[in-house]
């Protein structure tokens, strides 16, 4: 949507990753959404995270629906793969994309609306399905292109800016998620990149599903005093319930961490994430005592955030089909047609 | 023991290797295997049989039938009338005896008495639950072998090849030996029975042809999951819908067998069931815009989930296969009957100015070939394919030749710009109609670390596929699209036409093609000569138009009420009703050539009464 074209200016003290590729080279075209849209952190998070771990962007596919969180992809690695599909339905195209080349990683970006609404069953679904790959929900809780009606996330009581009120309870994705056997499950805020970056890089390690809900506020129609999804609100209400720190593949870990309320995780790629949890009864390892964590934080009025559970014994959906290493999308008919011999052998047992 | 007559005063149905064979019974109770077992004995006597199952929505315990065409001359069309009915379903027996021609047989369960109900046909009283329960201690097996047994009773009133019968029992009970004994003598007590109680075979029976040798009898399903196989595709995504659920069922079981690395073990395939169309489209679309082939099969109510995803796969430019079993719509309609009642929803499906490609398989071969086909046109123009099967082809078995494959054969992925060809050029312009033929190239995700990404998106876009709210550019970009749907016709098959240069002919395709051959030699037989043409795709090659320009009068000849091509002929060839006459049926049940027949006479009177006038 952008009619001004961004400048590209290199600054030559930029720092380049292993790749020898600067933040720029992760950017995307210049945003169009509202000045101040939490949407806008995420994309920083996203280029900051994706550069930091060397990850190449061409090795990226990004995937979202329809809405203002949708549209972001334009606004970050323009050398990746972008497919802006239809209103709920990413996790179809996701699904499908994933199983054609196992070999990307697969980025969701979706909204409440396009998540919790229109396209709650195909969440629910991808979910099930275990793909591999990083879904995030920018949560701002209002339908922002639409001009502000309330969402399925929106906190019963919260207050739009027109002064709507949402008379029903909320539909908590983080909740649902874990529920539905989601392997990697957090929550974050747009305005806290120092917790968002890490829970980035190790949802795009971890193999499997990985879900991230950012709260992400709407400054045009959804960021009174009392709306839930404001900043106020979740500046207010925040509760860490862990908080981690990511060290890529290949980094040398320097720092050592204590026993007990540390953890040490390594992921499938080799990455590592240090999780330091903030209370002694939280287990993120175990999905009864996380739903409890959040949902206790939730009658509270508060808000858990930090990375809230992982499983890493969960195959994703190409090892559930054990299905070739080499991606679909390079097997030729060498590799997928039976020939004419076998058809005339099928042939005789229908005659 | 003495024999009995069969109604000795009524007169007998006579003919060898032309006569209709009607089964009436419950759904659930293991009538299908036995009569498939019918039908494709007559078959191996290399006789052409024609099978048709007619069976409702359920899943135990309401009326099914079965009925087979058999016909020396090849005519595999359904025929009305029935020569010999098996009524094994009280429900139904009153209808079933009455729809029996005079002159007819009706082989009942004497069991149970039975009111003479007609006094124009020839009863054949056989005990079968009575022989039954005597024979069989199981209470499966005296309830199924009922079935069993009037099969081999059949044997010996028709002349079945007996070792045909036991031969196949053998076949499908391998591995399984210890029901084929029990199969085998079920067969014997009814092929005794009839054999000691009446004059077999009756006057109405069978005789070894040559005629269907070397052909194949498959259903069309099963030959599209095959050509999927054969066509490349790795990707299936399907919700289950009744009568398209056998496509995915026989891609599955041909990848078993013939997509397993033989080194690894692993597969070359995957099969979502998705949660619903919406999903399973989807699903196939985000892994053809990946450069894997993939499909999905579906009918009418699933079809019509998938709109919004098809018009954003034409508007997108990602190629997708998608097969469209119809069956009776609106709405649920009667989902286990079949119709032709889909060519306008598909042919413009999705809001907006959208139109896709469609093909008209008539037999299982053409099922295996469009299939196969399919993928390469759809990468190739870089758009949905709808191949337009039915319940009638999908889910009957046809005889039909042997499939081909040429093993020269290479997959037409189209445009694709891979990493090599990416260094050398300097501007990637996805939307880029740089050939001049309205085709652009696209990449796959990862193909290049710096050039070559593109944002797909259903939203307006230029040829960089960046957005855009201007017009003018939007108008370059579908005008290109038109552009390149017209050049389309070349990737699609041609018409099929028969002229002798009649001033009259027939349009038809699908399945309606099993009763042309006999309406034109019925019709010819009276004078009345008609030239064919058969349509494969959509949109139409010229010679379609042609066609009708050259001829004084159509007659334009589908299953569905609206006349749905003679809409497309009319939009898309300039053709008008007064040289289109539409030939229509949606009863659920495939056209007839006496139906046909009958209609093209009675609109053929009505025209010479109203020169007269």
């Amino acid at each position: 949507m952008s009619y001004i074209v961004k400048p590209r200016f290199h600054h030559p003290g930029l720092q380049k990753n292993d790749l020898g590729y600067t933040r720029r080279d992760y950017e995307g075209t210049l945003t169009t959404l509202c000045g101040g849209c939490g949407h806008d952190s995420i994309s920083a998070a996203i280029i900051h995270a994706v550069h930091d771990m060397s990850l190449a962007p061409h090795q990226v596919a990004k995937v979202s629906g329809i809405g203002c969180s949708s549209k972001i992809p334009a606004y970050f690695l323009e050398r990746s793969h972008g497919f802006n599909s239809v209103h709920g339905r990413m996790p179809s195209i996701a699904t499908g994309a994933n199983l054609a080349n196992r070999e990307l990683y697969y980025l969701g970006i979706s909204g409440d609306g396009d998540t919790a609404s229109i396209g709650l069953g195909q969440f629910c679904h991808i979910v099930r399905r275990r793909i591999n790959m990083l879904y995030m929900v920018a949560n701002n809780g209002t339908y922002g292109l639409t001009k502000g009606q309330l969402s399925a996330t929106a906190d019963l009581g919260s207050k739009t800016k027109s002064g709507e009120e949402s008379q029903y309870d909320n539909i908590d994705l983080v909740s649902l998620a874990i529920d539905l056997g989601a392997s990697f499950v957090a929550r974050s805020f747009s305005g806290d990149k120092d917790q968002l970056v890490p829970l980035i890089q190790a949802g795009l390690s971890h193999r499997g599903f990985a879900f991230i809900d950012v709260i992400s506020p709407c400054v045009t129609f959804n960021n009174t005093p009392f709306s839930a999804h404001g900043y106020k609100n979740t500046w207010e209400n925040n509760v860490v319930l862990s908080e981690i720190d990511f060290v890529p593949m290949r980094k040398e870990i320097t720092a050592r961490y204590s026993a007990g309320k540390e953890k040490e995780i390594t992921l499938h790629d080799g990455s590592v994430i240090h999780l330091h949890k903030t209370s002694a009864s939280y287990d993120p390892y175990d999905r009864e005592n996380a739903l409890h964590h959040v949902n206790e934080y939730k009658k509270q009025g508060k808000i858990a955030t930090g990375l809230l559970y992982i499983n890493q014994s969960q195959s994703d959906l190409h090892e559930l089909n054990d299905t070739v290493n080499k991606p679909f999308n390079r097997l030729n008919e060498h590799d997928l047609c039976p020939g004419g011999d076998v058809l005339q052998d099928i042939n005789e047992t229908f005659m | 023991m003495s024999k009995r007559k069969s109604a000795r005063t009524s007169k007998r149905l006579s003919g060898v290797n032309n006569f209709v064979v009607k089964f009436a019974n419950v759904n659930g109770s293991g009538s299908a295997s036995a009569n498939n077992l019918f039908a494709k004995s007559i078959f191996r006597m290399g006789i052409p049989v024609s099978p048709h199952n007619i069976f409702p929505s359920n899943i135990q315990g309401l009326p099914t039938w079965y009925e087979v065409r058999v016909n020396d001359k090849g005519y595999l069309g359904r025929r009305d009338g029935v020569d010999l009915m098996v009524a094994v379903n009280e429900q139904t027996i009153v209808r079933d005896i009455e729809s029996v021609l005079p002159g007819g047989y009706v082989l009942y369960d004497s069991s149970k008495a039975l009111r003479p109900l007609r006094k124009d046909v020839n009863f054949l009283p056989i005990p079968l639950k009575e022989i039954c329960l005597r024979e069989f201690e199981h209470p499966g097996q005296r309830q199924l072998f009922q079935n069993i047994v009037y099969v081999g009773a059949l044997a010996a009133f028709l002349s079945i090849d007996f070792e045909i019968l036991t031969s196949m029992v053998s076949q499908q009970f391998r591995g399984k030996e210890k029901l084929i004994l029990p199969n085998v003598h079920a067969l014997e007590l009814g092929y005794h029975y009839a054999n000691d109680n009446f004059d077999c075979p009756l006057p109405i029976r069978l005789k070894p042809s040559r005629k269907a040798k070397g052909k194949i009898l498959m259903d069309g399903n099963t030959a599209i999951g095959l050509g999927c196989v054969y066509g490349g595709a790795t990707i299936a995504s399907w919700y289950p819908l009744t009568p398209s659920t056998s496509v995915v069922d026989a891609f599955g079981k041909f990848c078993k067998r013939m997509r397993i690395d033989p080194g690894t073990g692993k597969t070359k395939f995957s099969i979502v069931q998705a949660e619903d169309e919406l999903a399973a489209i989807g699903i196939a679309i985000g892994a053809g815009w990946n450069g894997a082939r993939a499909f999905t099969a579906s009918s009418g109510p699933g079809v019509s989930l998938m709109q919004e995803f098809l018009g954003l796969a034409y508007f997108a430019e990602v190629p997708v296969v998608l097969f469209n079993i119809q069956r009776v719509g609106p709405s649920t309609g009667m989902p286990t009957r079949t119709q032709q009642g889909d060519l306008l929803t598909c042919a413009f499906a999705s809001h907006g100015d959208t139109r896709h490609i469609l093909l008209f398989p008539s037999t299982p071969k053409e099922c295996f070939e469009f299939a196969a086909g399919s993928f390469d046109i759809a990468d190739r123009l870089q758009t949905p394919v709808i191949v337009m099967s039915d319940l009638e082809l999908g889910m009957n078995d046809h005889i039909c030749d042997p499939l081909e494959w040429d093993d020269a054969r290479k997959y037409d992925r189209g445009k694709v710009l891979g990493a090599e060809e990416l260094e050398e050029i300097e501007d990637y312009g996805r939307y880029a109609d740089v050939d001049g033929d309205g085709i652009p190239w696209r990449t796959y995700p990862g193909a290049h670390p710096e050039k070559g990404s593109y944002f797909t998106r259903g939203s307006s876009h230029d040829v960089m596929a960046a957005y855009t709210e201007d017009g003018d550019v939007y108008a370059e970009v579908m005008d290109r699209l038109a552009k390149k749907f017209a050049g389309s016709l070349k990737y699609l098959p041609r018409p099929e036409i028969e002229s002798e240069g009649n001033k009259r002919g027939m349009i038809y395709f699908g399945t309606t093609a099993s009763a042309i051959p006999e309406v034109h030699d019925k019709l010819a037989r009276q004078g009345i000569m008609l030239d064919t043409m058969r349509i494969r795709s959509f949109p139409f090659h010229e010679e379609v138009a042609r066609f009708i320009d050259e001829h004084e009068l159509v007659y334009v000849i589908e299953q569905n009420r609206d006349a749905q091509l003679k809409s497309l002929l009319k939009i898309e060839c300039n053709a008008t009703d007064e040289k289109m006459h539409s030939i229509l049926s949606y009863n659920g049940v495939v056209t007839s050539a006496d139906c046909i027949e009958s209609a093209i006479l009675a609109d053929l009177s009505e025209m010479s009464k109203l020169a007269s006038a």
